[in-house]
């Protein structure tokens, strides 16, 4: 279950942000959020809210976990 | 930084592709991993997973999809009340076509029920603020991941001093069937990828219980494609290591503890209690109903109708399918009775249900 | 579930609406060329060749970006004669009203119906007005039919698929179902996407000198690309392969179907055409398309693999393969 979908904060207000994905925007609530977020943010939205943060370190660390994976391979 | 498209590139998924035919070569017996989601399920279909995965490994699906294990009862109850008059029944496009004992919601708006698909549980207050004539139900289902933007609209109807919002609540909580299945002799699984979008919510640690009853590697994985090759990838070395602990592959949504504020919503607004699930049967302290201090927004309370005696579907193997016990295909209904157009079980109900994923896709 | 009722589904262009043809309405008419598959009827009256289409508009908001239900119901029927490799010469048309609609909205609909026959260069010869009462009907329901002339000697119908032809589409898919779906009451989206609602005729008329080796037309309206190529699937018997990583979408329209959970090879839309022509033909196909306005994102999205089984399948923008059914019942938001 859980269509999820990261999309850019573009403006607060109160509880409220305006986001975006691939140029769509929709408001999301933030009222169940644990973590402080900004404009430029990245947030997870559900069903209208937002659910969580995106850490872009992680995702980094992520990706090169990724690439490391085969990165001996193709050079074998 | 691009969360989809860096997420769903083509050489890494043939890479971790790669890498797992090298770990598992040669295995007699496949490793089996079920991913407990219908999200996962979905994507798996959805990018052609399967076909890039080598025979060593089987990927089932498991009962991780909120339409397929709501009950009849549920429907009945949700179709009783939206022949309520004044009463506008708002929902999720998925809960439409899911049959109950005789009828379902798409059948009853055809009917002339007035029956609204809304994206967000907060969509149908706005409704109920702009109707005050209307009593406006909300169908409450979902996982830990839905539930709390539920538990957020009862307190945003409370907020607007509201007394024509009502929910009908049948959430259901992910750890408890997973631990059902672990203890299930019959199935043997040798690994699970765990739910994204729930762990966001309550955090990788609500699995490590798992890990030490039944020894079961378990991998929080995302959605992206790349994302389940490398959970498949972390599920295979801890088999073949015989490890059996929680990782998070998805790092950058899922922490340990998970989002304490929607856990404390859940706790404010919803009481644990024993949910039937369709297919499985009643489950401890599955479920979450609304709390007593929020009654008056609980439509099963505050809306009492006479509803339906039930009937169960008959020989649908909904129940062992869920449990990722059989395959689709070998459900005699599948494909005949049995389609999307005209679904017997809940697994073909929803387009990410296993049965209708495979019709669609798997063939 | 229960047999008797009508669903919004069999309205879908889906499963459903061929079931509804092919149980129902079809075998109760005489007369109706099997399974009505194609866009538009083949007449020969007097040893003159005509095609002769039929269609009616309900969609909801009659308002949306990039057009209204006026201009959607010219173009549509106009492309039906179109896909048919006719040229559009008249068409009728049908209003049925509901008593309160205004007439300024009205006004606008009929003009944006005269700009829309205008750039087509159809004619609009007869029509008909009906109101219904109050709650009878939804403001305004319009029908078109309309009549081409079929001035070549070609086969182009979706029987007419063969082994190696190159699957083309004139443009980004999905635009005008995304637009009407996030102008529509209730989902408060902006896409900022507007319909793709157009003329085909033009278009047609520049691809028609490839001859023979223009084999099927056929334009991706309700179901979108996928329920329309496994249409054309079926009617030839044979295998299409889609790839993923070809097909063009807007960057609007991959966002709201990832919001709402829906697949743009399912998506509406209202000017593109799909056209599967021989291989050695299809690279000129596709430079006749870039050059023209309604297909400068035109791409080669598939091929056809083999003479059998009616299927299509696809080859995901990772690599991976799956099979692409026809849509089933209506294409819903989905969050769970």
């Amino acid at each position: 279950m859980c269509v999820g979908v990261p999309m850019q904060v573009i403006s607060i207000e109160g509880d409220q942000a305006l986001t975006e994905v691939d140029g769509v925007k929709r408001e999301a609530s933030l009222m169940l959020l644990d973590q402080e977020v900004k404009v430029g943010d990245f947030v997870i939205i559900h069903a209208g809210f937002a659910i969580s943060k995106l850490d872009e370190e992680d995702a980094k660390a992520t990706l090169e976990l990724m690439r490391e994976v085969f990165e001996p391979e193709l050079m074998g | 930084m691009n969360y989809q498209d860096s997420f769903r590139d083509k050489e890494l998924v043939q890479g971790l592709a790669r890498r797992i035919a090298e770990l598992t070569r040669g295995r007699k017996k496949p490793l089996v991993f079920m991913e407990v989601c219908g999200t996962h399920t979905m994507a798996i279909y959805q990018y052609g997973l399967r076909s890039l995965l080598p025979p060593e490994v089987k990927l089932i699906s498991g009962p991780g999809c909120p339409v397929c294990v709501t009950p009849n009862g549920y429907l009945d109850r949700a179709i009783a009340l939206s022949r309520l008059p004044d009463l506008t029944i708002t929902t999720f496009g998925d809960m439409l076509r899911v049959p109950g004992s005789s009828s379902s919601l798409m059948e009853e708006r055809a009917k002339g029920a007035d029956i609204r698909v809304v994206y967000s549980p907060l969509d149908a207050v706005r409704i109920a603020a702009a109707n005050p004539a209307k009593r406006v139900v909300f169908l409450g289902v979902g996982f830990e991941t839905t539930a709390p933007t539920v538990a957020g609209s009862i307190l945003a109807a409370k907020a607007q001093g509201l007394s024509n919002y009502f929910v009908l609540a049948s959430h259901k909580t992910m750890p408890q069937p997973m631990a059902i299945l672990s203890a299930d002799p019959d199935l043997s699984v040798d690994g699970y990828i765990c739910p994204a979008h729930v762990s966001a919510i309550i955090g990788a640690d609500a699995y490590r219980f798992l890990c030490a009853e039944y020894q079961v590697p378990c991998v929080v994985t995302g959605f992206e494609p790349t994302d389940v090759m490398q959970g498949v990838e972390m599920l295979a070395r801890q088999a073949l290591q015989g490890e059996s602990r929680v990782e998070i592959q998805y790092s950058r949504v899922v922490r340990w503890e998970g989002n304490a504020k929607a856990q404390g919503l859940l706790a404010e607004v919803f009481t644990p209690f024993d949910a039937p699930w369709r297919g499985i049967g009643v489950l401890p302290g599955s479920g979450l109903r609304i709390a007593d201090a929020y009654g008056e927004f609980d439509a099963e309370l505050a809306l009492p109708v006479q509803v339906e005696e039930l009937k169960e579907h008959q020989g649908c193997l909904c129940g062992e399918i869920l449990k990722g016990k059989v395959a689709p295909g070998d459900c005699p209904l599948f494909g005949g009775k049995c389609t999307p157009e005209s679904p017997v079980g809940a697994c073909m109900v929803s387009s990410e249900g296993t049965c209708a994923a495979a019709f669609k896709y798997g063939r | 579930m229960n047999d008797d009722l009508i669903l919004l589904g069999h309205g879908s262009g889906g499963k459903l609406s061929h079931q509804l043809l092919d149980e129902l309405i079809i075998p109760n008419l005489s007369g109706v060329p099997a399974a009505g598959q194609n866009d538009a009827a083949l007449l020969n009256i007097g040893g003159v060749k005509l095609a002769f289409t039929t269609d009616s508009y309900v969609v909801d908001p009659i308002f949306f970006p990039g057009g209204n239900i006026g201009d959607l119901a010219v173009n549509g029927t106009v492309n039906d004669l179109a896909m048919m490799g006719a040229r559009p010469l008249c068409l009728s048309v049908g209003f049925i009203l509901e008593e309160g609609f205004l007439k300024s909205e009205l006004a606008r609909i009929v003009i944006s119906m005269r700009e829309a026959a205008d750039a087509a260069g159809v004619a609009i010869v007869t029509g008909d007005t009906k109101v219904v009462p109050r709650g009878k009907g939804d403001r305004i329901f319009i029908n078109t039919s309309g009549i081409g002339a079929v001035e070549h000697s070609l086969s182009i119908n979706g029987a007419a698929a063969r082994v190696g032809d190159k699957v083309i589409v004139n443009g980004c898919i999905g635009d005008h179902g995304i637009a009407v779906l996030s102008a529509r009451e209730g989902l408060e989206i902006d896409s900022g996407i507007k319909s793709d609602s157009a003329p085909l005729n033009g278009l047609v008329t520049e691809l028609l000198p490839l001859g023979d080796a223009l084999h099927v037309l056929r334009d991706p309206t309700r179901g979108g690309v996928a329920t329309t190529l496994k249409e054309i699937a079926l009617q030839s018997g044979v295998t299409v392969k889609l790839s993923e990583e070809n097909l063009p979408v807007n960057a609007g329209v991959k966002g709201v179907c990832s919001i709402l959970g829906l697949d743009p090879l399912y998506v509406a839309n209202e000017g593109k055409l799909l056209a599967l022509v021989a291989p050695e033909r299809a690279g000129e196909a596709l430079a006749i398309m870039r050059r023209h306005p309604l297909g400068k994102d035109a791409a080669v999205i598939g091929e056809v693999t083999e003479s059998s089984a009616g299927r299509v399948v696809m080859e995901t923008m990772v690599g991976g393969v799956r099979g692409v059914e026809m849509l089933a019942g209506e294409q819903l938001p989905r969050i769970c």
